[in-house]
């Protein structure tokens, strides 16, 4: 149970993955409420992409225990939406950003998509476009998903997280290869979705400055281990030190937050 | 030219081209052209197979290209899916060197397996045809979703829709049961040309995966059609006419766009702004 009695939409608890020998995830809990926007903060390494992967389902973790929603994961059902790191998309695969989106509503079934002139089809469509301008990407619509920017794939990637209305939305470094006018983009968009749809976003980032403003909870890794908890009671010099079980520092410089003495990805802005 | 074996011909070779149209979007859009080209000729050591002992060569080529199949599914969930590929169509030309020493009178027909033998198709054959074709077209039609969204974002689909390995072995089943459909029939180079070119083709010419099927489709059937022809009114091998007419079609294509302009073309999409 969170503080206010409801059941999260997220449980974690003591969850251990080893991966090669590697302990990759040591006995992480976490919890997030609906609704709450989570930074998953740490450097490369640090086990974010794994948490990511355990949450959908997609590994097994030797030990612990999840629950999306109240019921363990595996359950296929839309509840959770995935923003994966590294989209390639084939930039000679002929199709738009419009099908992309109509696929994470039901690109699981069986058969041939309802036809556009049908009403299931239309019904489906204005789900597609409504998810697009939920994103700001509806002049998308239309165009070939490969042949877009970065930054407009992955909005179309939101829209087709979103387009199912899951209950936990997870974005796995989103704000990485962006420049910074596009970072502040993204961020305002994601805090949007997370106010207006109600939906929780746990967003992995290796640097949580651009986050600060919009995050309800900060869940801090480093090797594996995990701190979460409002930003000002996990941010702190003590709580970090013990989290990599070595002396670091927390210096808050000009409104920014850098950690000292973590390691070469995590301090540097 | 249409006499009634010729019907035959271009009932069967008709057939070969609509499913190869269809499924050579989605050979095409995995990444799969390897496997188009990898099945069909380990299945010709399956024929060579099934003359030595005695069997129908049908069931020899379905035996070898869905067996070929599951191969390459299992090989491919381990390791690398070129390498899986290619280390199952050299076991199975292996084989099908053995079993051509081991038979040693002339098999002549096991060869037209390889480079088609268009004229001369019997209507039991047809019947088969058109019968494997069907089952190839509905299984393609309920696998339509899942197939084409791992095909575009696999990262995303394996979390929702069929583990990534089932969507993979079904549609390599698939792929098996259009080499069965063709090889007996049209031979295994046609059936790889027709796999790849036209989808290949229809991929310049619109961003719609519905309208890219269909393209396809009908690039397949019309490339078939002039290949009988001018092979009927010159001689010339119609596997020749049907791997050359292919290529060039899909060279002019990828011209013709790369001329018409990039930058015009990606923008036209945008509806607004």
């Amino acid at each position: 149970m969170s503080p206010d009695g409801a059941v999260p939409i997220l449980a974690m608890e003591s969850v251990s993955v080893t991966l090669g020998g590697r302990r990759v995830l040591e006995a992480v809990d976490l919890r997030i409420g609906h609704g709450e926007l989570t930074g998953l903060i740490g450097s490369n390494g640090a086990g974010k992409t794994t948490l990511l992967r355990v949450v959908l389902g997609l590994l097994a973790p030797d030990a612990g225990r999840i629950l999306v929603g109240g019921q363990p994961v595996g359950h296929r059902r839309g509840l959770v939406g995935y923003v994966p790191q590294k989209i390639s998309l084939d930039p000679d695969m002929p199709i738009r950003a419009m099908d992309i989106v109509g696929l994470g509503l039901d690109g699981h079934r069986f058969g041939l998509p309802p036809l556009g002139r049908s009403r299931r089809g239309a019904a489906r469509r204005s789900r597609v476009e409504e998810a697009l301008a939920s994103v700001g990407a509806e002049r998308l619509a239309d165009a070939r998903i490969g042949r877009l920017s970065g930054g407009e794939q992955q909005r179309v990637m939101m829209a087709q997280a979103l387009v199912s209305r899951p209950a936990l939305l997870l974005l796995d470094e989103p704000l990485a290869n962006l420049d910074i006018s596009s970072i502040s983009e993204v961020v305002a968009v994601l805090a949007r979705v997370c106010r207006e749809q109600g939906v929780a976003v746990l967003i992995s980032a290796h640097d949580m400055n651009p986050l600060l403003p919009v995050m309800d909870r900060i869940a801090y890794m480093a090797d594996g281990r995990l701190a979460s908890g409002p930003t000002g009671e996990v941010v702190r010099t003590d709580v970090l030190s013990g989290l990599y079980r070595h002396p670091v520092e927390v210096l808050r410089v000009g409104g920014r937050i850098l950690v000292a003495g973590a390691d070469a990805e995590s301090h540097c802005p | 030219m249409f006499t009634a074996l010729m019907t035959n011909t271009w009932l069967a070779a008709s057939a070969v081209a609509v499913v190869a149209g269809v499924t050579g979007f989605f050979a095409v859009g995995r990444g799969s052209s390897f496997a188009a080209h990898a099945l069909p000729n380990g299945a010709f050591a399956g024929a060579a197979g099934a003359t030595l002992v005695g069997a129908s060569t049908l069931l020899g080529v379905g035996v070898f290209s869905v067996a070929g199949a599951l191969a390459i599914g299992a090989l491919g969930r381990r390791g690398r899916h070129d390498v899986a590929t290619a280390l199952t169509v050299v076991v199975m030309l292996a084989a099908g060197s053995l079993f051509i020493t081991l038979k040693t009178a002339y098999a002549p027909e096991v060869y037209a397996l390889l480079f088609g033998q268009l004229f001369g198709v019997s209507s039991a054959a047809v019947t088969v045809t058109l019968i494997l074709g069907g089952v190839s077209l509905i299984a393609l039609a309920l696998l339509y979703r899942p197939l084409l969204w791992s095909s575009a974002v696999p990262d995303v689909a394996a979390t929702r829709s069929m583990r990534p390995a089932v969507t993979e072995t079904a549609f390599l089943v698939v792929m098996a049961l259009v080499t069965t459909m063709a090889v007996p029939v049209v031979g295994a180079l046609l059936i790889f040309s027709l796999l790849v070119s036209p989808a290949a083709a229809a991929r310049c010419l619109t961003d719609r995966p519905g309208v890219a099927v269909g393209l396809g489709t009908v690039f397949a059937v019309a490339i078939v059609w002039v290949a009988i022809a001018v092979s009927f009114v010159t001689a010339l091998p119609v596997g020749f006419l049907v791997g050359s007419g292919g290529a060039l079609l899909y060279a002019a294509l990828y011209a013709a766009t790369r001329l018409a302009g990039r930058a015009g073309a990606s923008r036209r999409h945008y509806r607004r702004g």
